[in-house]
């Protein structure tokens, strides 16, 4: 856990005191909505359907125990309480008053919190590896580096108003979990021959409407070299960012108009002037901000232990929490397990109040006082001894939070969408239920195996359709919530060692009821056709293109394997077929190299 | 009638703006646009009077490097408070231009931007209509520390901490960090395994 100084302190709290009088000033009349909008955007607060929405900055996704409870204790007092966990490592309330707002944010800055930059078009909260500091794979732990970068980036004085939103990824790790390929810039960690720590520079990848994968402008960024050239990467866009359509004004707009060649020439350019610069990394500020993060206190132990062993193999229903939501740890003897979020019939991401409260216990019981939050909207004890899995499985069950399902189809990432959201299409929540649902059976589920669904309520992409093995998206015909799907999808690498991949669309949208039984014919399809139990799904669609999944979709005849519910489908599909296409006026899904 | 403000007071404006060689007056100092400037650059500079050029967002200053000395007042003009583009042309004149002279941002400037204005150089502010002027003057105190290299504080801030401040937990750990820490930094938080 990062500690704040002094001055990480001040900050926060000036930012506050700040915020009351902007707030105060707004609700006097004295400050009109139209400016009072990116004032209160850079501090995380929106005014949404039913009410405001205030997200809070979880930084690279790490929260200690006592935060936790500060969250639960807001959720009671200001929320209704529960609160959601987002796809950015980050948690938002869904109905504050406007005026309790600055108070909340004093009582989060009590626990070193804040909502700085979580929205607006400003930097936002950076993303890391959910696995930092504990993954077998490291390369450095990107921890150091991101608080790095959010102290860089926090109130910016050049950055504050740039054309667009600015999202920032960093994986310390050779596998990459942080998704930096569609983002903004996305930053991995990587050692030279000689030993030398640096980045690959990745710029212009991200979701949304264009969806792109990004485009590496360096190879190798010595690390000292970090902020300098951020700074100038984000002058240029900051510059020649299109400022005239919001739909155009993100940086791989910029990056693909200018070419990436053209764009990183650019970017040199710039940096040729403030390379070896005063924000030049020093080995004192890494060390300084490295020795401000705790660190759990380790005690050596055994790799394996013999009554984790013979619990696994006495209790099938803790051999497969153990199978999908324990993860494997650098120190002998310790585990990160997931917490999922996912139970079915609950909103991805949601948790209560007494689940917070119960979940900072059990940090603190067996996690040194840590959590951290995925992308995917879990939370995880990252530093568990494997001689406690047991017990904390235990504890979690009567929680409703040991759902083990991590990787699985059920693990649904989904925005909030039509229930909060006033920019949707269409709802996400529901869909995600009938989809769970549908995928009950939990052998069932672990045969499918690997497969990431994902779900968002219009193009803004906030639950990441684009990179799920599934997607689904919410889309608008007619004033009706019809759902396009795409398959093959991914983030991170696949067997055919691609990194990152926008889904194919498969066809014209689907209405809502729809949506369990297509999931199915997808993955019928998937199973008769995977090469082995090692095939993921979304391997299978890289081997053999779309068409088959897209004939299993539409079409009864395409496919030798028999599904029970297909015959069914037949009439459906074929007037779905038959009428009017949904996602006509819906931009093309376009893949870059 | 707006208020200007320079060097954190209020003081009256003697500027008067040409956007048209026709709009000249015949004497005093005039704020001009690049285009005019550019169009016009001999015949202005012999006029009485001092000569200040106002850049439009997506004007380059470096097509001003020249002439900078000349200048008395360079405006940046801010349409909306949300386009950014005026804080990285501040920088540039302030950091790679060198230019020294008053530097006023202009247009829908709030109070809400002072303290950045600021950092990135900007000594004048001509306040958008209706402006609190009070209000305004307090916003250069909204923050009393900022973390990054600036115009107005060159140095980041890790630059300039006294290594004296820190808690005792930064002390306990960094102990444990000498005696962990390769040589070659690697990022890697201190491990106390052992
Ligand atoms: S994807 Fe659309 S509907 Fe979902 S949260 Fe984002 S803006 Fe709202």
């Amino acid at each position: 856990m990062y500690h704040y100084d002094e001055i990480d302190q001040r900050i926060v709290n000036e930012r506050v005191r700040q915020f009351r009088d902007q707030t105060r000033r707004h609700l006097a009349g004295a400050l009109s909505a139209d400016d009072f909008r990116p004032l209160r955007l850079q501090n995380g607060l929106y005014l949404q359907r039913h009410a405001p929405m205030l997200r809070v900055a979880i930084p690279y996704g790490l929260l200690s125990s006592r935060q936790l409870r500060r969250l639960a204790g807001i959720a009671r007092r200001y929320d209704r309480g529960y609160a959601h966990f987002s796809t950015r490592q980050n948690v938002q309330f869904n109905w504050p008053e406007l005026a309790a707002v600055p108070e909340i944010l004093a009582e989060l800055a009590e626990v070193q919190m804040h909502a700085i930059q979580t929205s607006g078009n400003c930097v936002r909260n950076v993303t890391t590896d959910h696995f930092a500091g504990i993954a077998p794979d490291e390369i450095v732990d990107s921890f150091v580096c991101c608080e790095i970068v959010r102290q860089w980036s926090t109130l910016h004085p050049e950055f504050a108003h740039l054309p667009r939103k600015f999202k920032i990824a960093i994986t310390g790790a050779a596998l990459d979990r942080a998704a930096t390929f569609v983002h903004d810039i996305g930053l991995q960690a990587v050692r030279a021959d000689d030993g030398a720590v640096g980045f690959r520079v990745i710029v212009g990848g991200g979701l949304g409407r264009t969806p792109i994968v990004g485009h590496v402008i360096r190879e190798f960024l010595p690390w000292r070299d970090l902020l300098t050239y951020l700074d100038a990467i984000l002058r240029v866009y900051n510059r020649h960012g299109r400022r005239d359509n919001k739909y155009k004004a993100r940086i791989k707009i910029l990056v693909k108009e200018r070419t990436p060649e053209k764009f990183a020439q650019e970017v040199e350019a710039e940096w040729a002037h403030l390379r070896g610069g005063p924000a030049t990394l020093t080995d004192a500020e890494v060390e300084r901000i490295g020795s401000r993060f705790t660190r759990p206190a380790y005690l050596r132990l055994p790799a394996d232990d013999a009554a984790l062993a013979a619990a696994v193999a006495a209790e099938p229903p803790f051999a497969a929490w153990v199978r999908r939501n324990v993860h494997a740890h650098k120190v002998p003897g310790y585990a990160a397990v997931s917490i999922s979020l996912k139970k079915t019939g609950v909103p991805p991401g949601d948790v209560t109040a007494g689940q917070m409260d119960a979940i900072a216990g059990l940090a603190d019981r067996y996690s040194f006082g840590e959590l951290r939050v995925s992308h995917e909207q879990n939370l995880i004890l990252a530093d568990v001894r494997r001689r406690d899995l047991h017990g904390l499985w235990l504890a979690l069950r009567p929680l409703g939070l040991a759902t083990p399902n991590i990787g699985l189809l059920s693990n649904i990432i989904a925005c909030p969408g039509g229930d909060f959201c006033a920019l949707a299409n269409a709802k996400s929540i529901p869909v995600a239920e009938a989809i769970q649902a549908r995928f009950d059976d939990l052998d069932y589920l672990h045969d499918i195996g690997e497969l990431d669904l994902n779900i968002s309520g219009c193009m803004n992409s906030c639950g990441h359709h684009h990179v799920g093995h599934i997607g689904i998206l919410g889309v608008d015909k007619n004033g009706e919530e019809w759902y396009q799907i795409t398959i093959g999808g991914h983030q991170g690498a696949t067997r055919d060692g691609a990194q990152a991949a926008i889904g194919k669309v498969i066809g014209p949208s689907f209405a809502r009821a729809e949506i369990p039984d297509v999931v199915e014919r997808l993955v019928d399809c998937y199973l008769a056709h995977r090469d082995s139990e090692h095939e993921r799904f979304v391997d299978t669609v890289g081997r053999i293109g779309v068409e088959p999944f897209k004939r299993a979709a539409y079409g009864p005849r395409a496919h030798d394997a028999a599904s029970p519910r297909r015959a069914g489908m037949e009439a459906v599909a074929a007037a779905r077929l038959a009428g009017p296409r949904a996602n006509s006026g819906v931009p093309g899904i376009e893949v870059v190299q | 009638m707006s208020a200007l403000i320079r060097e954190r007071r209020v003081i009256a404006d003697r500027w008067v703006f040409a956007g048209t060689s026709a709009e000249l007056p015949a004497q005093g100092d005039v704020l001009v646009p690049l285009a005019l400037w550019s169009a016009e650059r001999d015949g202005l500079a012999l006029r009485p009077g001092r000569i200040g050029v106002l850049l439009g967002p997506a004007d380059d200053p470096a097509a001003l490097v020249h002439d900078l000395p000349q200048l008395a007042l360079v405006a940046v003009d801010f349409p909306q408070a949300t386009d950014g583009r005026g804080y990285s042309t501040a920088r540039l004149l302030r950091e790679r231009y060198g230019y020294t002279g008053e530097l006023r941002a202009v247009g829908d400037v709030g109070r809400d931007q002072l303290f950045n204005l600021a950092r990135v150089g900007f000594d004048a502010f001509a306040l958008r209509d209706g402006e609190d002027v009070a209000g305004a003057l307090a916003a250069f105190a909204d923050f009393s520390e900022a973390y990054q290299a600036s115009v107005e504080r060159p140095q980041p801030l890790f630059r300039r901490r006294t290594n004296g401040a820190s808690s005792a937990i930064a002390a306990r750990n960094r102990r444990s960090s000498l005696a962990a820490l390769p040589h070659e930094f690697n990022f890697r938080r201190p491990d106390p395994i052992g």
